[in-house]
């Protein structure tokens, strides 16, 4: 007999299969990806049953390329070409990297982001990344058994455009969809904030290998909102390995290390570190490559002293959250701990100490952001009943501005700004007949350029000659949910649209790449062409179901003339999703987004009606 | 039909005055949102995703806008037709600048002397007066019709979040 279906309430009930989406903490040590299965989120595990993937990456020179686990065990072998903590160089420079010196690599000190020479060739941080992310894609695809749909990307809360930038791209070349990059204190708020059903002010202090951020949200039934959000995207585990390392090299009277003891001696300072947050001492026993022996033992207490200025430094941060979010540390009703470098004991008795109550560390600090962007991500691909969804407001960590004249900037669009966000300036011409003006993008909290990130540079052209001051050039500023800016340009008083060439200032530009995208192909030509059409059915498919949904609830906002041109553009948009030409299904989505535009804008007017009509019922009700 | 250019008070249900219901305000803000946020179309096609982040950039500037009272009063009275027009018109009461004169002075001096104390305390003193302005502008605005003395009011508001401005950065450079 067969048994009758019966969906539960307020479960979806809508016709589609269970969309294949991924949430990836992509850590400056160690790396997750994580899912939500039979309503519950869970970390994807390797053949070994681990779920770290360390952030390492080892370029063979056999064109092997090993990540992980493996590349982690040979690091001291081949420190040159095994790349750690990448992310640090996300959408940097050299001259913005700490600890250059003691670190192994072949830097490139090009223009914009730094390279890495590698017996692979040089190689971006984008690169880097990517494959990491690919490791854990084929992770996803083996556990799950299909490809899939998307993935919610975490990057820490206070990563500037450039360092979102690329954390983008990085996805892009990993071959993934990106349906949102999430702020790792975000995310784990999400995981916390549903698990514990919480209500009220909570800040997120989130300690990673590399980055620390500091969120305060405010979490009522179904809303997390962010008020405030600061950090420091050069601050982490790392510098406290670094501190232990100083410390061991000092104390074994060691000036200058090989690269090879160096990487060693690296990876014992943070064993001895972590060692240190069960054991009051332990011991620092290992015999260098040029014979000479260390035997140390390094006190609990030696730890809180060296390193008592890093957290400290976690704790100005902090401070500008709260002043910036209107709040006393006594307003916060709990404090969430985030990443491995919170269980050391001094961090958690500091930040106890600062807000008068003990930290909440009852959930693992290593996989709480993962567990958080799979929820998302589930949300995000559109596997659960609107109703049972929540809302995600989030802010931009640092404000964004354009350099005006003296090297002053004029910020556009303040720090904390929940997002999506958009904002428009006025500019003026400063001589008769000039045609062409150029910007200069940048983000922080100084006045003066020199003090803040550049992020791009763009130049506008055919502005109508007019005398000087008479044309108005409105800059847009609109910033994404992912928290990425996009900027356009136009004369207002003319109406010409001037063209934009932007040119990023640390990051890639598109057809970089694409160059890469291509070079990641054994067949460059023809595998480009396959993902081509198979991306341009999957968006063809994606329109028809969307459509067919909204037409089944939605079909009387249309008369009979409008249903009848939009039925047609469906079938031929679906019989040119089951063609092999790429171009012609591109024509013919771009036929029907024109036909079904009025359709969603009128939908989309019907939903806010109905929100605020539902508004007034309560207030009747009150 | 609605449409991206109406205005901010008819996006949310309400009435255009200067006292407005603030639990209102962010219940109808949070019901617009959760219908137009770009994480309820991020798995739709792109033509919804771009209506998506129109409308959700849209409700943001809109809530902004009329949660701070200054922005509030700005754009209330440029919907009636008047400009407060802050950087032409620095007219100002004697009295006013007197008393802003004395703030800068005592930011300038406790800057000089790193006193965190003294700046806690001037921000203090600054968030009382803005409180006083912000129930003059109600008056202004909502009951005597004053569009011209609400424009001043307008522009006293906005000397004092420049200071507020000023003594939070101060505040944050003596952390670091």
């Amino acid at each position: 007999m067969a048994l009758l279906q019966i969906s539960e309430p307020g479960m979806s009930t809508a016709p589609h299969q269970h969309r294949l989406a991924v949430g990836i903490d992509l850590g400056t040590t160690n790396s997750l990806v994580a899912t939500v299965r039979n309503g519950v989120s869970l970390c994807l595990q390797d053949e070994d049953g681990k779920a770290l993937l360390p952030s390492i990456v080892h370029y063979l020179p056999d064109g092997q390329i090993v990540v992980g686990r493996k590349a982690q065990a040979t690091q001291a072998v081949d420190p040159r070409n095994t790349i750690i903590s990448v992310k640090r160089f996300m959408g940097r420079g050299l001259k913005d990297v700490s600890h250059v010196e003691t670190m192994p690599y072949d830097f490139v000190d090009t223009e914009g982001m730094v390279r890495l020479r590698t017996v692979q060739g040089v190689k971006s941080p984008v690169e880097v990344s990517a494959e990491i992310l690919k490791e854990l894609r084929l992770r996803a695809e083996r556990s799950l058994g299909d490809e899939l749909t998307g993935a919610v990307i975490t990057v820490p809360a206070y990563f500037d455009d450039a360092q979102r930038q690329a954390t983008k791209d990085a996805a892009r070349l990993a071959g993934l969809n990106v349906l949102r990059l999430l702020n790792e204190p975000t995310a784990a708020a999400i995981a916390y904030g549903l698990e514990n059903a919480s209500e009220g002010v909570y800040a997120v202090y989130d300690l990673g290998g590399g980055t620390f951020d500091i969120s305060i949200l405010r979490l009522s039934r179904g809303v997390f909102e962010v008020v405030a959000t600061s950090g420091d995207a050069a601050l982490g585990g790392d510098d406290f390995d670094h501190r232990v390392f100083c410390w061991i090299l000092d104390n074994a009277g060691i000036s200058l290390p090989s690269d090879r003891d160096s990487r060693r001696m690296l990876m014992k300072a943070r064993e001895v570190k972590e060692r240190l947050s069960l054991d009051e001492s332990a011991p620092v026993r290992m015999t260098l490559d040029s014979g000479d022996e260390i035997d140390l033992v390094i006190e609990r207490q030696v730890l809180v002293d060296i390193t008592r200025p890093l957290v400290e430094k976690t704790l100005r941060p902090l401070k500008k959250a709260l002043r910036d979010a209107g709040l006393e540390a006594s307003d916060v009703k709990g404090v969430v701990m985030v990443g491995g470098a919170t269980r050391m004991p001094h961090v958690q008795q500091a930040i106890g100490e600062f807000f008068g109550q003990t930290p909440l560390t009852n959930l693992d600090p290593d996989t709480v952001v993962a567990i958080g962007a799979a929820m998302q991500a589930n949300v995000l691909a559109g596997n659960r009943a609107a109703e049972e969804e929540w809302l995600l407001l989030d802010v931009i960590p640092l404000s964004l501005g354009i350099e005006t004249m003296g090297g002053l900037v004029e910020k556009i669009i303040p720090r904390n700004s929940t997002i999506p966000t958009a904002r428009a300036q006025d500019f003026t011409t400063f001589k008769d007949g000039q045609t062409a003006m150029s910007f200069h993008v940048v983000q922080g909290e100084r006045e003066l350029v020199a003090d803040c990130r550049s992020l791009a540079r763009f130049e506008l052209r055919g502005i109508p000659p007019m005398v000087a001051g008479a044309a108005r050039i409105r800059v847009t500023f609109q910033v994404d949910a992912d928290g990425l800016l996009s900027v356009s340009a136009r004369e207002v008083s003319t109406g010409v649209e001037a063209r934009v060439e932007v040119k990023p200032s640390y990051g890639l530009a598109d057809d970089e790449i694409a160059d890469m995208l291509k070079a990641g192909f054994e067949h460059a030509q023809q595998d480009m062409e396959r993902r081509a059409l198979k991306e341009q059915q999957v968006e063809a498919e994606r329109v028809i179901e969307a459509t067919e949904q909204a037409l089944a609830i939605d079909a009387s906002l249309l008369d009979e003339a409008e249903r009848t041109a939009l039925d047609a553009a469906i079938a031929a948009l679906r019989s040119a999703a089951q063609g092999q030409d790429s171009r012609a299904i591109k024509i013919q989505l771009e036929a029907f987004n024109r036909a079904s535009n009025e359709f969603a804008s009128r939908r989309m007017d019907k939903s806010i009606r109905q929100a605020l009509a539902g508004h007034k019922i309560d207030e009747i009700r009150i | 039909m609605l449409d991206l250019k109406q205005d901010f008070f008819a996006l949310f249900g309400l009435e255009p005055v200067f006292a407005i219901n603030m639990e209102r305000l962010e219940q109808a803000y949070l019901d617009i949102q959760g219908r137009v946020h770009p994480d309820r179309f991020a798995h739709l096609p792109d033509l919804e995703k771009r209506l998506s982040m129109q409308w959700a950039t849209h409700a943001n500037e809109a809530f902004r806008t009329l949660k701070s009272p200054l922005a509030r009063g700005h754009y209330l009275l440029e919907m009636r037709g008047v400009d407060p027009a802050f950087d032409t018109n620095t007219a100002m009461s004697a009295e006013f600048l007197m008393e802003q004169m004395e703030w800068r002075e005592a930011l300038g001096e406790a800057q000089d002397a790193a006193d965190e104390d003294a700046l806690e305390d001037l921000a203090r003193r600054i968030r009382h007066s803005s409180k006083t302005l912000v129930d003059e502008l109600g008056r202004q605005l909502d009951v005597a019709g004053d569009l011209e003395g609400a424009a001043d009011t307008v522009r006293r508001m906005k000397f004092l979040e420049k200071l507020q401005h000023e003594i939070n950065d101060a505040l944050t450079a003596l952390e670091s």
